[in-house]
């Protein structure tokens, strides 16, 4: 059962990663390309390489027969497929399967399961994990949904049961935008997603974003403690770090044991995240998702428990039992992780592709930096914007944000606009640093911060308050 | 009468369609005002309108839906 030869289906900082976990497991790579990125980093660290198409992902990454041929050709027995693409497809994992391939996730039946947002709830429910008052199902029709929100009140959200990302869903304040807006969701959601169920749940407004880290083996189910990500943009994380600064030890237990629990009930296998909401008025969590397979921000947890996650994962796809033992996962200090991506910050987050005249990468105690980048790379237009993650780790929160704020003063990347400035002003707010925020939190600060966002202040007058 | 080029202002994905189920924007001989859209150009998930840039008439378009297209890369010819 042990992989010999594992085959990347993705790209990017995340290619980078699973190359060099896989590297040191002694397993041999195959890093899967589409014309435009020929001169990945990826590329030209994997031990080889296949090109599966042209530039647009839905003629390259996402070819699920393309992508397995290409394991054929080059007699991968295993396939990882990083974040996004086709990580969270059901039918590509079942294909995998079917062609004697491994691969390194869950079970196509679990990815199933969690997809769809009413069973996942349903599940969770059933596992005593408690989940967001609102539609048990699917909702139909509008009068059933119409009684349901008599007794959860307003505001409500009406979501797709289909949908992702922050993709049909719409918020209603009264009952006149109730029924308004209901009808419209419906005919939306089955123009979207050729599927017109809908659920509705209450909107916990000034909520944290906490999601728990999970390792299962198909029998036995770990957790690695929580992330939190409540500085968001259009949805998007752009900060996230471990442990969350606004949990006490009793909600963490209890949060921790629910993700446990929930995982367990459905035989999950891998790395897996399930994300709540979290009110710190009340201390109530409220289970949101589960994401069947590695997140961007799976480095802060592996900085604060020396857990290396995508290691781990692709072990357990190789047949292994879990290595570690819930009592062996200890955190300790405090990581922080920002994306930098190519958009400019002083422009809207205009997206910026470009070639990298010039890197320097920080460096020092307690710095990592995941990226595709390379000095005379060139980022191409056809993907998402990210070009990798700097994460730092510290003995507490208030040195992880000094250390982050001397890393960012050090990372220089020449030739086109990133998300740095945003970062650097984000490390030195005062809310920031408090901790003060929730998930709607960063969208009207850049409103009134975007004279702050245009360059980077320079390092010689960098100031964090003690 | 003179034939010009319409450049695609980016680089990235040309669509001709502002969704896949919707009909084109312009097709070849159709009629358009400088401000016209005539397609989008999808750099890095967002997506950005292509105007017309001048009045006139489409001749014919260079560019493929779904085409990667650089920055400068002529998309369509116009005769105005």
């Amino acid at each position: 059962m042990t992989i010999q030869k594992l085959l990347i289906a993705n790209r990017g900082e995340i290619a980078v990663r699973i190359i060099r976990a896989a590297r040191e497991l002694g397993i041999a790579t195959v890093q899967v390309y589409s014309k435009a990125d020929k001169d990945s980093l990826a590329v030209r660290l994997a031990d080889e390489s296949i090109e599966i198409g042209p530039p647009q992902a839905s003629k390259s990454y996402l070819n699920q027969a393309t992508i397995l041929a290409a394991a054929q050709a080059t007699g991968a027995d295993a396939i990882h497929p990083g974040y996004g693409f086709l990580a969270e497809n059901a039918e590509f994992a079942a294909a995998v399967e079917a062609a004697g391939l491994i691969f390194v996730g869950p079970t196509a039946q679990s990815i199933r399961l969690m997809g769809d947002k009413v069973a996942a709830r349903e599940a969770a429910a059933a596992a005593g994990v408690p989940t967001v008052p609102g539609s048990a199902g699917r909702l139909e029709s509008a009068a059933a949904a119409f009684a349901l929100v008599e007794t959860t009140g307003f505001p409500v959200m009406i979501k797709a049961a289909a949908g992702g990302g922050g993709r049909g869903i719409r918020i209603a304040r009264s009952a006149e935008e109730f029924h308004h807006l209901m009808p419209q969701a419906q005919a939306e959601a089955l123009a979207a997603f050729g599927d017109g169920g809908l659920y509705v749940e209450k909107l916990i407004e000034g909520a944290r974003h906490i999601e728990v880290q999970i390792l299962g083996d198909g029998r036995d189910v770990i957790h690695c403690f929580e992330r939190e990500c409540s500085l968001q943009r259009r949805r998007q994380k752009v900060w996230e770090e471990a442990p969350s600064p606004s949990l006490t030890p009793a909600v963490r237990d209890r949060l921790c044991s629910s993700a446990v629990a929930l995982a367990k009930a459905v035989d999950y296998r891998g790395a897996g995240t399930l994300e709540y909401l979290y009110d710190d008025r009340s201390h109530e969590f409220y289970f949101l998702e589960m994401n069947t397979r590695i997140q961007v921000e799976h480095p802060v947890t592996e900085m604060v428990t020396g857990i290396d996650l995508v290691g781990e994962m692709i072990r357990i796809a190789g047949g292994e039992p879990l290595r570690i033992s819930q009592d062996q996962v200890r955190v300790r200090g405090h990581s922080i992780e920002v994306r930098i991506n190519a958009e400019d910050p002083a422009k809207g987050f205009l997206p910026c592709p470009g070639t990298i005249s010039g890197l320097s990468v920080p460096e020092g105690d307690g710095v990592r930096f995941d990226s595709m980048l390379y000095q005379g790379y060139t980022v191409p237009p056809f993907y998402d914007s990210m070009l990798g993650k700097l994460i730092v780790h510290d003995k507490d929160r208030a040195s992880a944000i000094r250390r982050l704020d001397r890393a960012l003063a050090e990372l220089r990347v020449e030739g086109l606009a990133t998300t740095k400035p945003l970062h650097q002003a984000l490390a030195r707010d005062p809310d920031v640093q408090a901790a003060r925020f929730h998930t709607a939190w960063l969208e009207p600060w850049l409103e009134t911060h975007a004279a702050s966002l245009t360059t980077a202040a320079p390092s010689s007058t960098t100031r964090v308050a003690q | 009468m003179a034939t010009q080029q319409i450049f695609s202002p980016l680089p990235g994905i040309f669509y001709r369609k502002p969704a896949p189920d919707k009909p084109d924007y312009k097709s070849d001989g159709d009629t358009i005002a400088e401000n016209d859209t005539i397609g989008l150009i999808e750099v890095m998930k967002s997506f950005n309108e292509v105007k017309a840039g001048a009045a006139g008439k489409i001749l014919r378009f260079l560019a493929e839906n779904e085409e990667a297209v650089m920055a400068g890369q002529p998309i369509a010819e116009i005769d105005v």
